[in-house]
């Protein structure tokens, strides 16, 4: 779960990391109010939960309050990368003198965190790590046995920074290892991180992505949750627990298991279409999670044709046939489904899907191989 | 021969009261596989199909020697499970639990590995040596005995292309599913060494997924492997920064691509099939020309 550069720089704060003053409006007269309160020289951020908000015109300064108006009066409501802005974070504008890095993130090929530190910061991280590798250093941090005062000193030695901002940034990269070990983050990340004109070292943007497998050992964290930047297909998916994507495509995919999604959607773009979604309706789904698997499909207005490949492990195959029934019994469903049907009680689910095509006008085509399924519904999307 | 597991594994079920745990016993206990005793803390003394269940892991192993455990504890109680089976002197730790959080697994990698203990997933369908011992939740029916080894991220697919070889009259040694999470604790290298070794297995399936770079990691030791390798990467079409279901198959920055992956893995020289179909395929060509 990624919380807004607003709600980590609050906790950032806790931890005694320097912020600029700032506020989060919701309008054009929030912004008016706390643009005075801060004497007219701002800087407006959007809040969205994707990367590269500045070059995407979604971090502006203003140097009235005037100036700061008109600027809100575009920001809110432009959408950047497919997320609408409904938030601006003002905050003062500072006078920096030095951008760095900052970073701790999982590192899965090392089994622990990797302490990350830069002595160029602002851009994205992966790009400087292919232009300036060597301005890159990092440390890898065991897990049981934590951060320790050399590691930092480390990095901070490897990564050419002055020395006389050495303290200060052990400091902070303290704050940080403490932030995620309480929060349980995967990430917890500074850039950039800023030297003013004073010497003063402050957080510019914040970013921390807590585990979502450990919200239930942090139940405060829950209402951070922006569900206001998820599509609204994907929020109601997530309401009746289906791991759903949305894509661009118009073929609608359903599948069981995520390696299995994933190579359906990969078999239908070799056969030339598009796939419009990842889903995954899980091991030893029930008739009812295949049900709602296919409505929430069938709310896509691009989706052409539905493609659903099942293969009945633990999945019992009539289970699946029933709940397909049901979905297109309930919700009268016209969009063609092409259904592939196989492993346990694979002859039971294909005789209730034959009964139900003789009787109703459903559009269902049953193929034998995912190969072949991928074919259909290319060909009928076409 | 097969690996990590054979018809002399003697097993412990660990959350073998709840219902995913008594669900998969009987279906273990019907493959014949040897499951001597149960445990879930508060319900010692009952039993699970004929099979004794103890309060504590130390109880279970001093009473029947076991030398596996597979887990069905819930996500909050997975760590503390796998722990336990370890510090009770269990070497085959096998976790089917989803959605660990990764703090706790990261302890837990290091625990296992300073004991010296194999631990499979967590978030994996399990192990199956064919026809001899299966701790997981796999459907047995789809696999047939034979040499072809397959180690996989995914379950589903994995059960697809088992089944895709058994048409083919292919059939397998031991089919491991190593889970679909971000740290697990068994890479595709140390499996691709136990089969490398395994007298039964002869040629190995990999089948991996956008993310992280273990299989990039593979590809460094197939390149000195005497046994051929076939591999089918899931996620092409994946786009980056999203989360595709399992925690393990995101893609970020370009690093982790199917991309990157199947390029890795071709450099040496490693066959990676299109579709699962293909990769069968393959795999009986090889076995054809002997």
């Amino acid at each position: 779960m990624r919380l807004h550069e607003f709600q980590a720089k609050q906790i950032f704060s806790q931890y005694g990391i320097k912020i600029a003053r700032g506020k989060l409006a919701r309008n054009i007269e929030d912004v008016k109010k706390i643009a005075e309160e801060l004497g007219g020289k701002v800087v407006l951020k959007s809040q969205v939960l994707v990367g590269g908000r500045g070059k995407a015109g979604g971090i502006k300064l203003a140097n009235s309050v005037e100036e700061a108006v008109e600027i809100a009066k575009n920001m809110f409501g432009m959408t950047i990368k497919g997320h609408r802005v409904d938030k601006i974070y003002v905050e003062e504008q500072l006078n920096i003198i030095k951008e760095m890095y900052v970073g701790l993130t999982l590192d899965r090929a090392n089994k622990g965190f990797a302490l990350i530190v830069s002595s160029v910061g602002g851009m994205d991280i992966e790009e400087i790590a292919i232009k300036h590798p060597e301005k890159i250093a990092s440390v890898t941090i065991n897990p049981i046995f934590g951060l320790w005062d050399y590691q930092i000193r480390e990095v901070l030695y490897l990564s050419k920074i002055p020395r006389e901002y050495h303290k200060e940034l052990t400091k902070i990269i303290k704050s940080l290892y403490k932030i995620l070990v309480d929060y349980e983050a995967e990430l917890t990340e500074i850039n950039p991180l800023a030297i003013d004109e004073n010497g003063e070292i402050i957080a510019v943007d914040a970013r921390l992505n807590i585990d979502e497998n450990a919200l239930y050992r942090h139940p405060e964290l829950k209402d951070l949750k922006d569900y206001t930047e998820v599509d609204e297909i994907e929020r109601l998916a997530e309401e009746k627990g289906l791991n759903y994507v949305k894509l661009d495509g118009d073929i609608g995919v359903i599948a069981n298991g995520a390696g299995m999604s994933m190579a359906t959607m990969d078999l239908i773009y070799l056969e030339g279409g598009k796939p419009a979604n990842f889903l995954d309706v899980g091991g030893g789904a029930s008739s009812e999670a295949v049900k709602n698997a296919i409505n929430i499909i069938a709310m896509d207005k691009n989706v052409k044709v539905i493609f659903m490949n099942i293969f009945g492990g633990i999945t019992r195959c009539d289970e699946v046939a029933k709940g397909l029934i049901e979905a297109f019994d309930e919700s009268k469903i016209s969009i063609p489904l092409v259904l592939r049907l196989a492993g346990t009680n694979e002859d039971e689910g294909k005789e209730l899907i034959e009964e139900f095509v003789k009787r109703s006008d459903a559009k269902i085509i049953v193929v034998e191989t995912m190969e072949e399924g991928a074919k259909k519904a290319v060909e009928l999307s076409k | 021969m097969a690996i990590i597991i054979d018809e002399k594994t003697t097993a412990i079920v660990q959350g073998i009261t709840g219902s995913q745990g008594r669900f998969h016993t009987q279906r273990m206990l019907a493959y014949g596989t040897r499951i001597v005793a149960g445990v879930t803390p508060g319900k010692g003394g009952s039993e699970v199909f004929g099979v004794p269940v103890f309060d504590r892991v130390k109880e279970a192993v001093d009473e029947t020697g076991a030398d596996a455990s597979i887990i069905f504890v819930p996500a909050p109680f997975a760590g503390d499970a796998i722990a336990e089976a370890v510090d009770a002197g269990i070497k085959t730790i096998i976790c089917i639990t989803e959605g660990i959080p990764v703090h706790d697994e990261l302890k837990i990698y290091r625990k296992v590995k300073e004991r010296d203990a194999i631990l499979i997933g967590p978030n994996c369908p399990g192990v199956m040596s064919v026809g001899k011992s299966h701790l997981g939740i796999m459907p047995p029916h789809i696999f047939m005995e034979g040499d072809v080894g397959i180690v996989s991220r995914s379950g589903t697919l994995t059960y697809q292309i088992a089944h895709n070889l058994t048409k083919l009259g292919v059939g397998q040694s031991t089919v491991v599913g190593i889970g679909g999470d971000r740290i697990i604790g068994t890479s595709f290298t140390e499996i691709l060494k136990m089969f490398e070794e395994d007298e039964q297995t002869e040629i190995v399936v990999l089948i991996g997924e956008i993310g992280g770079t273990d299989e990039e990691d593979a590809a460094k030791f197939i390149e000195g492997m005497e046994k051929p390798v076939v591999a089918y990467i899931a996620g092409i079409t994946a786009p980056p920064g999203k989360r595709m279901g399992h925690a393990g198959a995101i893609i970020e920055g370009g690093k982790g691509s199917a991309e990157s992956k199947i390029k890795a893995l071709r450099e040496v020289g490693v066959e990676v099939g299109k579709t699962p179909m293909e990769v069968a395929e393959i795999v009986k060509r090889m076995k054809s020309r002997g």
